[in-house]
């Protein structure tokens, strides 16, 4: 089906039938849901960012320009808890993916839609949790919740850490429907070799969901406990081990930023093949590796402790597994780069931020290697080095890829166009800010800024406020954005079926899609990245 | 096949599904991995256990004196004895016996109640004695260091595996009266095996909690 | 896979005989008894390994045999087996800090506070716990 003449969308379609805001908030449909948790996750996405330029601001001079010290303190752990457990672990598993998976798969939706529907209210109820808490004294403890200081400080660590541990079940049902999904509903046909790397990518990432998130439910528990009850077992007054709680944490966490990256490399190398229309380079290899890094993941947690007074063998064999991580990254990369090789490349928006990921992963992920290694670590730990490598992978990577997704599968979940023009200029200010906010914080890290402070010394100046600059020019990249892609919504031309000229299933069926998928059953025909043997072509 | 499924069991299987056998591997393979997330979220006390009482092996060995043995045992051995009892009530409803596969569910609630009874039994007494987690412990008869690290231990391990019995009890309650309205058959039974397999992690996990808190040599 | 080709919409159920079911409970109780016998064996450090390998034992039959898992697909089997792989090295590698610490710089052999102080104050005439329970 070509692009409809008449600017009407196809009918019947999942946006519009049934109608009513009952429909949708009873809805079963999988992506009526994952639009929900778009929009609740893009809501929270928006004020972890203005808190993000309102630290800057406060950065922006010495000395107290805006905020107190102890606002400042509940800014950055605001901006942490919310980045982290309210946005990014969220934004591609529960948005994206709820949306395009089962479509992807050919199913009609996910192995059990009302759980998915449980997911959605679970974090909803989580979310209110956390905004109680923000409204009633907020957290100062940064969003590592370390103890003894988040059991002894008066802020409402509380009804933070419930809200956290009510977002995990979430977090955890979510990665639960995925699993069974991709096991019992792929098309026939399809086998495991011949599913799209987005699916790969997220079952990598529902194995972490499930395996690691009950670990920060049960430290969340006995954080609370402590906080109540006095247990006594991350309380050193009480004969207790503070280290251990950061265990428990990091047993979680760290293998979270896993949870974090994982889709977003599946968005890409989907992207990647697509807007070189080519084949991917190395299918098994990026499969593969998905895997490798799941599992690499829970040996890792270690590298967060290096200065805490753990164990000093324990720290080298941590230091030694997180270098380890760096192999199954590294063919990832190549295997994209490789891609690209020959490719016939196009330069639309989402081929954009393919390439801005490649640019701004690779310089994320080799920092992580300099900080985790053990010596170079006990120098950096707890500077603006790890604020910047942080950020250069979950924004420049997740954040990059999310982004590169929201442009590449909007014109299917609406069937409109954005402007392409305005989303390059959204583009060169996100990315240039993004390298001015960033790069700058690692020349800070490696003279010495400690992170989380309210003021620094006279010969930071200039950087931190070439910094705080950068952030409001990415700012204003995400309202530009804002901006085009609402529009898009209701002013948008027509996309057509396969706007990109994709294989993947979902790419098959019409924009948006109808209630069940496909209106009639699809049938497999060929694999994910055929290019060399469909004929298939662009639209736009 | 297709007209024997609409004449049969229409009312089970779900739209998103195309048969019956791909729904009843899903729901198995969801519940599964349900309990993979119940494994690590016990995982993460047993580490707590394991820490400590690898620091004070005198204290644990002190502290657990003050569990009672016979109790536990027989708290042991009632769970096991209910995990026979609910695969015998999978079995039964597997063989198109709903009245037996009742019969053998309330028994295993009633196994529950018995071990939530003797349990509640331990806890007053420790409660009246003051064996208390962390801070509200004030017994002095135990020896070594920071007994109360035990006990918090200790009521958190058995608190979380008493707080699943009682859900298991929930579930049971739910999953009997369904029976009754001869909603299962040896065809769709999911929801009876998913909460047989719910029952015996509980046993499971009480399985290991009975050696490590009440037998430390 | 899945969805084999030649399937019955009515698969029949895999049912186990009886005596098994009866059999393994039997073999769990006596189990039961055995390692409750032997935690009264002074066996030195040996003691939580035996009681251990017999609960692994019977958690291992009441997963294999109660749960199905030597019936059902595999993939169940490699999932159990894959949570427990990860709560492995979770303890393992925790253990490894916790019992390891301190070995170049001693003062930082756990715990950080070896006494509760609660045990101070409970030394003074005056209960500042207002707990008095003993």
């Amino acid at each position: 089906m070509s692009v409809n003449k008449e600017s009407f969308l196809p009918e019947p379609n999942f946006l519009t039938s049934p109608k009513g805001l009952k429909s949708w908030l009873l809805t079963l449909d999988h992506k009526r849901i994952g639009l929900m948790y778009l929009f609740a996750i893009m809501f929270f996405f928006m004020i972890g960012g203005i808190f993000a330029v309102l630290i800057r601001l406060e950065l922006l001079q010495i000395g107290e320009t805006i905020m107190s010290a102890d606002t400042y303190n509940r800014m950055f752990t605001l901006h942490g808890a919310i980045m982290i457990f309210l946005f990014i672990i969220p934004a591609i598993p529960a948005a994206m993916g709820n949306i395009m998976l089962p479509i992807m798969l050919g199913a009609k939706d996910v192995a059990f839609p009302r759980l998915n529907l449980a997911s959605w209210y679970i974090y909803i109820g989580g979310s209110l949790f956390a905004i109680y808490s923000m409204a009633h004294g907020a957290v100062d403890t940064g969003w590592t919740f370390y103890t003894p200081y988040s059991t002894s400080t008066n802020g409402a660590v509380i009804s933070m850490t419930l809200g956290v541990f009510i977002i995990g079940f979430s977090s955890i049902l979510t990665g639960l429907n995925f699993i069974v999904t991709i096991h019992k509903l792929r098309l026939p046909g399809m086998t495991w070799f011949k599913m799209p790397l987005f699916i790969w990518g997220l079952y990598a990432t529902a194995i972490i969901q499930v395996l690691a998130t009950p670990v920060l439910a049960i430290t969340l528990i006995l954080l609370i406990l402590e906080r109540t009850l006095g247990i006594g077992i991350f309380d050193p007054a009480m004969g207790g081990d503070p280290v251990l709680f950061q265990h428990f944490f990091w047993f979680y966490s760290h293998p979270a930023v896993y949870i974090m990256i994982l889709p977003g490399m599946g968005i890409i190398s989907e992207m990647v093949a697509v807007f070189s229309h080519k084949r991917i380079f190395g299918y098994k290899a990026i499969a593969f590796s998905s895997l490798g890094i799941a599992f690499l993941s829970f040996l890792v947690w270690g590298h967060h402790m290096f200065t805490s007074g753990q164990s000093e063998y324990a720290a080298m064999i941590f230091s030694f597994l997180t270098f380890m991580v760096g192999i199954p990254s590294g063919i990832k990369t190549f295997n994209w780069l490789a891609t690209l090789f020959r490719g016939s490349i196009t330069f639309e928006a989402p081929m954009l931020y393919v390439f801005a990921f490649l640019f701004l992963f690779t310089i994320g992920g080799l920092t992580g290697i300099f900080l985790g290694a053990l010596p170079v670590d006990i120098h950096l730990h707890d500077t603006y080095f790890v604020v910047a490598h942080f950020h250069y992978v979950m924004m420049g990577g997740t954040v990059m890829a999310f982004l590169g997704g929201i442009h590449y599968w909007w014109p299917k979940i609406w069937g409109r166009m954005y402007s392409e023009a305005w989303a390059r200029v959204a583009w060169v200010l996100i990315f240039v800010g993004f390298n001015m906010t960033f790069f700058t914080q690692f020349l800070l890290g490696t003279k010495g800024m400690p992170r989380r402070y309210f003021d620094y010394l006279p010969q930071f100046e200039g950087m931190h406020g070439f910094s705080s600059v950068g952030s409001l020019v990415l700012g204003a990249g995400f309202i530009v954005m804002a901006f085009y892609l609402i529009h898009a919504i209701f002013k948008g031309r027509l996309a057509g079926d396969n706007p990109w000229g994709a294989l993947t299933l979902e790419w098959q069926t019409s924009s948006p899609p109808p209630p069940e998928n496909f209106l009639k059953d699809p049938v497999f025909t060929h694999g994910p990245y055929d290019y060399d043997t469909v004929d298939v072509q662009r639209t736009v | 096949m297709s007209e024997i499924a609409a004449t049969n069991h229409p009312t089970h299987l779900q739209h998103h599904f195309s048969e019956m056998a791909q729904q009843n591997d899903s729901a198995k393979l969801g519940m599964w991995i349900f309990l993979l997330t119940e494994i690590l979220t016990f995982g993460g006390l047993f580490v707590a256990y394991a820490v400590y009482r690898a620091w004070n092996p005198d204290m644990f060995l002190m502290a657990h004196k003050a569990l009672d043995v016979q109790m536990g045992a027989l708290n042991t051995v009632v769970l096991i004895l209910s995990s026979v009892t609910m695969a015998l009530g999978i079995r039964a409803i597997q063989l198109d016996n709903p009245k037996q596969s009742v019969r053998f569910l309330v028994i295993t609630i009633g196994f529950a109640v018995m071990f939530l009874v003797v349990k509640y039994f331990e806890y007053a007494h420790k409660f009246h004695v003051g064996q208390l987690p962390g801070k509200f412990y004030t017994y002095t008869g135990i020896e070594g260091t920071n007994p109360h690290i035990f006990f918090s231990i200790y009521f958190m391990m058995t608190g979380l595996h008493a707080l699943h019995i009682l859900i298991g009890i929930g579930l049971l309650s739910w999953v009997i009266r369904k029976t009754r309205q001869n909603i299962f058959s040896s065809q769709y039974y999911a929801p009876v095996e998913n909460v047989g397999l719910f029952w015996h992690l509980v046993d499971m996990i009480w399985i290991f909690l009975f050696p490590l808190f009440y037998l430390i040599g | 896979m899945n969805t084999s080709q030649n399937q019955t919409a009515f698969a029949a159920p895999h049912v186990l005989p009886l005596k098994i079911y009866l059999g393994v409970g039997a073999l769990l109780l006596i189990l039961t008894g055995v390692t409750v016998g032997v935690s009264f064996v002074p066996l030195g450090g040996f003691n939580v390994v035996v009681a251990l390998l017999i609960a692994s034992v019977k958690a291992l039959l009441v997963a294999l045999i109660f749960m199905h898992l030597l019936w059902d697909h595999k993939i169940l089997l490699i999932f159990f087996v894959t949570a427990i792989v990860i709560l492995t090295i979770f303890i393992a590698l925790t253990m490894f800090d916790t019992m390891e610490r301190g070995l170049v710089n001693p003062e930082t052999r756990s715990p950080i506070q070896q006494d509760a102080i609660i045990y101070q104050n409970q030394q003074q005439p005056a209960n500042t716990n207002g707990t008095g329970g003993h």
